[in-house]
């Protein structure tokens, strides 16, 4: 059978960073404890003519320039997000253009509050192996809002990923699953500016239950344990939830260390466990084997196993890797964030 | 002020992927797209010719007093951009203003260029970031 899977892939994230101890400091509380708490140091914030369709152009080009496909020759285009910026037009029709991917394509809006960009990705893979289209490209793309002065503040962020799925790929898909439950952790209503969330019930029965039951489902398909993977990938919230999944189901810290990108940019949703997949492929070698796993509220987890192949070492720098653009950074202060973030009604 | 939906979408291509025109004879290129060279005349063959965007900054300014649309990016720099591919075009160069100058080398960005209110349309296309 023919493999299939990881063609190119992209990264983006926008320059601009604010600091915990900057939101602390507005807020009357100790950074240091903060940072402990969630494990994010800083994270990223958009410019203000940057939205969920102008970084998934930018993590689209880079992810074509990888697979080193014609753009003509992608048949679908999934853009995952819970920032579409518009409410009825997809943002996938502006990209599509933009990316110049012509007209004969498919496309659709995804929307899974942070699991969007896997669930695109998921299809996109459907589609290739029942042999309707050559090449997808599927996308997950934030611009995330905290409520001022609520503790997503502090890691709500802004970023995304782009991946070419079709045939000779640099990296197989081995398989895929879901596991999908009914459960309202965190959700926003149409119209309102800022996400509500269930505190800690956004843990136990949310995150760690479904992250943890997608991953054993996948390990048990494929016959595998967590010792059988070089890195493992996992939706970050946070810092602290990664950690902790990992351990529960057995991976080692050296194994979910490269992934962490949630430290230095912030949580950006449907980008997140992406960008911290971008991140391990940059730095991987054939034969490699990396899990990813996401989680979306509402709620769900997307779980993929990847086998790295030998086209990682040709494609790998032919667009710009995920450190670059976590290292070209601009630190802003919070009246900056406010403004850039459109928080000020007037 | 809004911009008409459908000039913006006529102007998408040029906009989004910066599609101009070369002349095959004498392969002068042109942005925004002529449809006839000024200098083989007759002679011209007129095709589209797409610009990588990369180039460097011919000259800039700063706008602090924004026309309608525009108000809330100030200060922002708009600037004429000298192509690599031949000749020039103006448009805007995102990030800090302080960090602008003439000669620095720029890369194309795909931002909102600009909004028509908080319920019309949103224009997108080609900006210009300052590489390094």
């Amino acid at each position: 059978m023919t493999s299939l899977g990881i063609v190119g892939y992209g990264a983006y994230v926008p320059r601009f960073r604010i600091s915990v101890e900057e939101i602390a400091r507005v807020w009357g509380e100790d950074a240091e404890t903060i940072k402990n708490g969630l494990g994010v140091q800083e994270k990223s914030v958009p410019d203000k003519d940057e939205d969920t369709i102008t970084i998934a152009v930018e993590a689209g080009k880079n992810a074509l320039a990888r697979a080193g496909i014609s753009p003509r020759t992608v048949g679908a285009l999934y853009v995952g997000s819970e920032s579409h910026p518009y409410a009825v037009k997809p943002s996938g029709t502006v990209v599509g253009e933009a990316l110049d991917l012509g007209t004969d394509l498919m496309v659709a809006d995804f929307e899974f509050a942070c699991k969007a960009g896997t669930a695109a990705m998921q299809c996109c893979y459907g589609l290739v192996k029942a042999g309707v289209i050559d090449y997808g490209l599927a996308i997950g793309a934030d611009t995330s809002q905290g409520r001022p002065g609520d503790m997503l503040e502090y890691t709500a962020s802004a970023g995304g990923a782009a991946f070419v799925i079709g045939k000779d790929p640099l990296a197989e898909l081995e398989t895929t699953c879901s596991y999908t439950t009914d459960t309202s952790d965190f959700w926003r209503r149409e119209g309102a500016d800022y996400p509500s969330h269930g505190a800690r019930f956004t843990g136990k029965p949310a995150y760690f239950h479904h992250v943890t039951q997608a991953t054993q489902l996948l390990l048990g398909k494929l016959g595998l344990k967590p010792a059988d993977f070089t890195a493992a990938v996992f939706h970050m919230p946070n810092g602290k939830f990664p950690t902790a999944a990992a351990a529960g189901l057995g991976f080692t810290p050296a194994q979910l260390e490269r992934s962490l990108v949630v430290r230095r940019i912030g949580n950006t949703y449907s980008g997140s466990s992406l960008l911290g997949l971008t991140n391990v492929l940059d730095a991987a070698k054939p034969g490699d084997r990396i899990l990813l796993t996401s989680y979306g509220s509402g709620a769900g987890s997307d779980a993929f196993s990847f086998l790295v192949t030998d086209r990682i070492i040709e494609r790998r720098d032919k667009a710009p890797a995920t450190e670059a653009y976590i290292q070209d950074k601009q630190h802003i202060d919070y009246g900056t964030y406010v403004r850039l973030r459109r928080k000020l009604k007037v | 002020m809004v911009e008409s939906v459908p000039l913006s979408w006529r102007l998408q291509r040029q906009r989004y992927n910066l599609i101009g025109t070369r002349c095959a004879t004498c392969d002068e290129r042109f942005f925004p797209p002529r449809n006839f060279c000024p200098s083989c005349r007759r002679k011209g063959k007129i095709e589209p010719f797409q610009f990588s965007g990369r180039g460097s900054v011919e000259s800039f300014t700063v706008i602090r007093v924004a026309p309608s649309g525009f108000e809330s990016q100030t200060p922002y720099a708009v600037g004429i951009i000298k192509l690599d591919e031949g000749t020039s075009i103006s448009g805007q160069i995102v990030g800090d203003v302080t960090r602008v100058e003439m000669g620095k080398r720029v890369r194309p960005v795909f931002r909102r260029i600009r909004e028509d209110g908080k319920e019309g349309v949103i224009h997108y296309g080609v900006k210009w970031a300052l590489e390094g």
